[in-house]
């Protein structure tokens, strides 16, 4: 028989109210997002149209649009992602699948730790050194991806260590107890069910490598280029370019009396194109997970 | 006088570490070819390890290291230069059955297309053979290309079986196969085994006394790496047994 004694009561009570806190709070996580989007929208309003996108800065930045500079993010994102996606996704596939317990793979660990750890400013003088002056690339884009690569990836190794280690352990001994070699594990087996916990860790760094000024002062950004404009190929590698978070910057600080709007439309590009490409990744580890297959 | 088999498993001396926790505590034995060789015990005796030491599994966790000589076929197991072959020629089935996130079909054809076989009429006849020794084809065969994980908890056993046979083992190790299923499954696992028994060796780890009683030919009493006696299922299932703990053990009276 059910009795309502008090304490049935008090931990119904107790019940509801945990409830509601945890849900206040997840609430809350939401209302900044959208006071931020719609405030940078509303502000962004007057500037905001395709031709904005689609043309130079002119005017000592006060007319015209961000063309170049957002393209050159583009340019930045996608050539450091090709650096540091497979080399940072393969040596987590190292560490994990492979690596014993030593002091190799100690070393390597303790060096994964520390590099995400860095400031991204030390990243920047590191970049500045090695690939701008050591190596004599000279400030240019190839040397701003390089250096927002080494950013990255360990981020990217962490990551992927985790989205491997979420595939049992059950799965690969039943592969090595049928004679399979590691490797032909990694292949049928593990790769197939992580990917798309990789996929996640590693466009989670699209919006880093957008957002980041300092890494890439010193190493390929410019105040101001002209480019050729709709042309998707304007830029070389070789070449320095502007991008969106150095144009941001300098803006709302070197330049004076440009239009209101400006700062806010250049933040609401920057922050369309993380989300444009956020979201396609979303679409796509929907996609991979229908298909996850325990 | 008749001959003495040579023996197709042999242990001598064997000792097993975890990092500085020995498990095995230097045991000998050996399993005759073709028999039904049963490991009864409590947890934590060094079953498990046992069976992950034959097929040199045991390796792949970090701070093991082994003692002594695993003999299969004559051969030391620590020596083998191929060691997928080893583990081809040996046959592991875990205590939950894992079906591998891959369709049924592959999870059978998993084994031979690792070791490089390709052409689609062996591996189709390969299939069949051996969903069929596993009792599983009969529920299957409309749907070999759907997931294995998506079978019900039996069934994916019995898949882990044929998986298990798929490489032509000549040793089959089955770790407390039955934890998982029920006694029905159990029952028609435990008359194909009586099957396979002709064509392999059998090494049955099981936490159910009847079940060692009921299928093999000799039992193996290990306690905390140890041997505490091994005979054959008329000694070690009577009141004749050597050692008190024994008797206490399979009559269920363990202290």
């Amino acid at each position: 028989m059910f009795v309502e004694t008090p304490f049935v009561r008090k931990k119904h009570r107790r019940e509801i109210l945990a409830k509601c806190v945890f849900g206040a709070m997840a609430l809350a996580m939401v209302i900044p997002l959208v006071l931020i989007i719609g405030y940078l929208v509303f502000k962004a309003a007057p500037l905001l149209s395709w031709d904005f996108l689609t043309s130079n800065p002119t005017n000592g930045m006060r007319k015209g649009g961000i063309w170049s500079a957002l393209l050159g993010t583009i340019y930045l994102v996608v050539i450091s992602l090709c650096i540091s996606a497979p080399i940072g996704v393969l040596a987590a596939v190292y560490l994990n699948e492979y690596a014993r317990e030593n002091w190799f793979t100690r070393i390597v660990n303790l060096a994964v730790v520390n590099l995400a750890g860095v400031p991204s400013i030390v990243h920047a003088l590191f970049g500045l050194g090695a690939f701008v002056l050591f190596a004599g690339m000279g400030r240019s884009i190839l040397a701003a991806s390089l250096t927002l690569a080494i950013m990255t990836m360990p981020v990217i190794i962490a990551s992927t260590r985790e989205a491997l280690a979420s595939v049992p352990v059950s799965f690969r001994e039943a592969c090595w107890n049928v004679g399979a070699s590691r490797w032909q594990t990694i292949k049928a087996v593990v790769l197939p069910n992580s990917i798309s916990g990789i996929l996640t860790g590693v466009i989670l760094q699209v919006s880093r490598t957008a957002g980041e000024t300092a890494p890439i002062m010193f190493t390929g950004a410019v105040f101001y280029r002209n480019i050729a404009e709709g042309n998707l190929f304007a830029y070389g590698i070789k070449d320095q370019c502007m991008a969106l978070s150095m144009h941001l910057y300098t803006v709302t600080t070197q330049v004076t009396n440009a239009p209101d709007a400006l700062p806010y439309a250049i933040a609401v590009v920057l922050l369309g194109t993380v989300l444009l490409v956020n979201a396609t990744a979303i679409v796509f580890r929907v996609y991979l997970r229908s298909r996850k297959k325990w | 006088m008749h001959a003495i088999p040579k023996a197709k498993v042999q242990v001598d001396n064997l000792r097993t570490f975890y990092g500085a926790k020995e498990v095995h505590h230097g045991i000998s034995f050996h399993i005759e070819r073709n028999e039904i060789f049963a490991i009864i015990g409590p947890a934590q005796s060094g079953k498990t390890t046992l069976l992950r030491a034959i097929n040199r599994t045991f390796e792949f966790t970090a701070g093991t290291r082994m003692t002594g000589t695993i003999n299969v076929d004559g051969e030391d197991v620590k020596k083998v230069r191929d060691v997928y072959g080893l583990r081809r020629k040996i046959g592991m089935v875990a205590p939950l059955p894992v079906g591998l996130p891959l369709t049924i079909y592959d999870n059978v054809a998993f084994a031979p297309r690792s070791s490089g076989v390709t052409e689609k009429s062996f591996l189709d006849a390969h299939v069949e053979k051996c969903l069929r020794q596993a009792a599983l084809w009969d529920e299957v065969k409309d749907r070999l290309d759907s997931l294995g994980t998506k079978l019900s908890g039996g069934q994916q056993q019995r898949l882990t079986i044929a998986r298990a046979l798929s490489h032509e083992p000549e040793i089959l190790c089955l770790d407390e196969f039955s934890i998982a299923i029920d006694p029905v499954t159990t029952m028609r696992i435990e008359d194909v085994l009586k099957e396979l028994k002709k064509e392999m060796t059998i090494i049955l780890v099981t936490n159910l006394v009847q079940q060692a009683r009921r299928l093999a030919a000799r039992t193996m009493f290990l306690w905390n790496g140890d041997i505490i006696e091994l005979d054959t299922n008329e000694v070690m299932f009577s009141e004749g047994t050597k050692d008190q703990r024994t008797r206490d053990y399979v009559n269920g009276i363990f202290g």
